[in-house]
């Protein structure tokens, strides 16, 4: 898994509630091989004969690229695909910025490198205001969002993920550590709940 | 000291307390599906790893599948594809799959409560943000992706934070043409989609326990569209009944012993939520939702909100996109909107019952002129069971297309899809953007209203039939 400490540049203001990740990626697009990044978000970026809509924010070209995305409420809410993970790193980005995510949307972000920061949603939206004002940075390392003002705002993420993102920790490769516990986990199970081991049927 | 249901199964499956709340928890039922299922097998085996137990995983194709009467693994080509890896990659890990027109191919979350696979107490989980449906029978279930289902096919594990806990008390006696369905819809619309976000649901209450099981399975599997990643119910006879006898439910002196155990899961009547609301269902009509989030809902007889009545600017942005791609009117009663489509399936709505509530009003009358009407059974066992009490009879001779098993246009991932500007009546379970076909306008509703929407050719009140 990529690492993350650290991410400088523009961050692209989507201020709409309840993104579901259908929006952020169409599910034929995942099973047709096509360019995730290419793909995210159509439904906004795309006008019906397939040419970007000038009115989408996503398409002003100071945002082309952006690494950092402010979103609205409940972002990535919807279906577990973790294809809307990698359409939106497929399209630059590496951290969003939101009040609130879907929660199977979040714990993928992490699997894959990208960084979800919950912040109230009166500082997103402050921070969506100076969007157009230059560069934002996002250190996981210390917990804070720069903001082009210079304001510094923290977040906070738990111990576990936020180690797993900076070093890119492989989970598979921890768990297996644990593969004695596991076992002997089971053995006992075999004995206390012999049901849900008959599965010979 | 006083735990909740939840509690109790969480910390029966704690291998390792991971500190701040996290835990290695073991899974004991793991579902595969065509479209997530052979990633996550070979994200696995690209690693040299092998499938720790295989007897505790199960995998069918669902998502890609045509749903095409006689249709076979290559109706839909790329669907076909996604089944052999599936098939190929399944057998070659020795994990059960079931295969097309064989009893227990079906959606995940229909074909696990019907074997007997989902049992109370058990950790489920499944490449899908649906999986919250089996807690209807008092399981640990939820959705992950594709790289914890990797994780859990490697270890037999997930690592895991510990959820909140909310607890919703439906209570009181639901009125004629209400289903659990509209309880659903109605407190999605009530909480809003965001408000179950990092809590585990507790569905308890007069109502839930007067409710068959197949209602709690609605009830659970919209869970997710409340933002909770878990949704859950307490198991009762009506739970032990209905799993008795069933493929996989242990049976004899071991099914008895299990049942002993399962009368433990239910929460301490001190026991601590974090929130607790209680819905008067008595008040709760046939409710549809109007927009493209499933918070935007509105009971039958009402009319389409203004954007402008929101006091927050998101929230007015939100809305009017909504009106907008919906191509509705505000101020107008949503009653009497014409409709193209109707869609009677999904892992929400799909089961015996709910055909059953469909065929009633199907019964003696004929899907409207221009109306397209889908009836996509769950399973291969409910499709049996259907033709065996004659229910596809009815529908077809009311004009109704009687299909095979899938996600079908829940999904639109199989080739099938509502076309773009049209206008469906869906019995399943979101009216995203986009979701049941690229421009489709999609509007949630029970099988009883969709049915009776097919036949007048416009959403209808079902009482008024």
């Amino acid at each position: 898994m990529q690492a993350f400490t650290s991410v400088s540049g523009a961050a692209a203001p989507l201020m709409l509630s309840n993104v579901d990740t259908d929006v952020i990626i169409r599910i034929e697009r995942l099973t047709s091989g096509a360019d995730l990044g290419h793909f995210a978000f159509e439904a906004l970026r795309y006008l019906p004969d397939g040419t970007p809509d000038p009115e989408c924010v996503l398409n002003e070209p100071r945002f082309s690229g952006a690494p950092i995305l402010l979103a609205g409420r409940n972002f990535g809410c919807g279906s577990s695909r973790e294809g809307a993970v990698t359409a939106l790193m497929g399209m630059g980005v590496r951290c969003v910025i939101a009040p609130g995510f879907g929660d199977i949307f979040f714990a993928n972000s992490f699997r894959n490198g990208l960084l979800p920061v919950v912040l109230a949603e009166e500082i997103v939206e402050r921070l969506a205001a100076q969007s157009r004002d230059g560069n934002f940075t996002v250190d996981l390392q210390s917990q804070t969002v720069e903001a082009p003002s210079g304001e510094q705002v923290a977040f906070s993420v738990d111990k576990l993920q936020r180690d797993g993102l900076l070093e890119g920790l492989d989970d598979i490769g921890l768990t297996l550590k644990s593969s004695a516990d596991i076992h002997a986990w089971q053995m006992a199970d075999r004995v206390h709940r012999p049901w849900v081991w008959q599965t010979e049927r | 000291m006083a735990r909740t249901l939840f509690e109790k199964i969480w910390d029966a499956h704690v291998i390792r307390d991971l500190g701040d709340g996290w835990a290695l928890l073991h899974i004991d039922r793991h579902l595969l599906h065509d479209l997530s299922g052979p990633p996550a097998l070979d994200e696995i085996a690209r690693r040299g790893l092998a499938v720790c137990n295989p007897g505790l995983v199960f995998a069918t194709p669902d998502h890609a599948v045509s749903s095409r009467p006689g249709r076979d693994a290559k109706s839909f080509e790329l669907g076909g594809y996604l089944y052999d890896m599936l098939k190929s990659r399944s057998q070659a890990a020795h994990i059960r799959f079931f295969d097309l027109g064989q009893e227990g191919q079906g959606i995940v979350h229909v074909m696990g409560p019907e074997l007997g696979l989902v049992l109370p107490g058990v950790t489920l989980i499944c490449g899908d943000s649906h999986t919250c449906t089996n807690g209807g029978l008092g399981a640990l279930a939820f959705g992950v992706g594709q790289s914890e289902s990797a994780h859990a096919l490697a270890t037999q594990t997930l690592r895991q934070k510990k959820p909140k806990l909310m607890r919703v008390r439906f209570e009181g006696a639901i009125g004629q043409g209400v289903t659990p369905k509209d309880l659903i819809l109605h407190l999605i619309g009530s909480l809003g989609a965001a408000a179950g976000s990092g809590y585990a649901i507790e569905y308890a209450g007069s109502a839930i326990r007067a409710m068959p099981v197949e209602g709690r399975l609605t009830i659970c599997n919209l869970s997710v569209e409340l933002g909770a990643k878990y949704g859950l119910v307490a198991p009762d006879e009506k739970t032990f009944a209905f799993l008795e006898g069933r493929r996989f439910t242990p049976q004899g002196a071991s099914f008895n012993e299990a049942v002993a155990s399962w009368r433990e899961l239910f929460s301490d009547d001190d026991a601590r939520f974090d929130r607790e609301e209680v819905i008067d269902v008595g008040s709760i009509s046939p409710t549809v939702t109007w927009g493209t989030s499933p918070e935007q809902v509105i009971p039958i007889d009402g009319v389409v909100p203004d954007p402008a009545a929101a006091s927050d600017p998101e929230e007015r942005k939100t809305r009017q996109a909504a009106l907008d791609y919906m191509g509705l009117e505000a101020g107008r009663p949503i009653a009497g909107t014409k409709i193209d489509w109707v869609f009677i399936g999904s892992c929400t709505n799909s089961r015996i019952t709910d055909l059953r509530e469909a065929a009633a009003l199907a019964r003696g009358h004929h899907v409207a002129r221009g109306v397209t009407a889908w009836v996509v059974p769950g399973s291969e066992t409910v499709k049996r069971q259907a033709e065996a009490e004659g229910l596809d009879h009815i529908f077809r001779s009311a004009g109704f297309e009687w299909r095979e098993p899938g996600c079908s246009l829940c999904v639109a991932a199989n080739g099938e899809s509502v076309p773009s500007g049209a206008r469906a009546v869906s019995t399943s379970n979101r009216n995203f953007v986009g979701r049941q076909g690229s421009g489709a306008r999609t509007h949630l509703a029970s099988p009883a209203m969709a049915a009776a929407a097919a036949i007048m050719g416009e959403l209808t009140d079902v009482r008024r039939i």
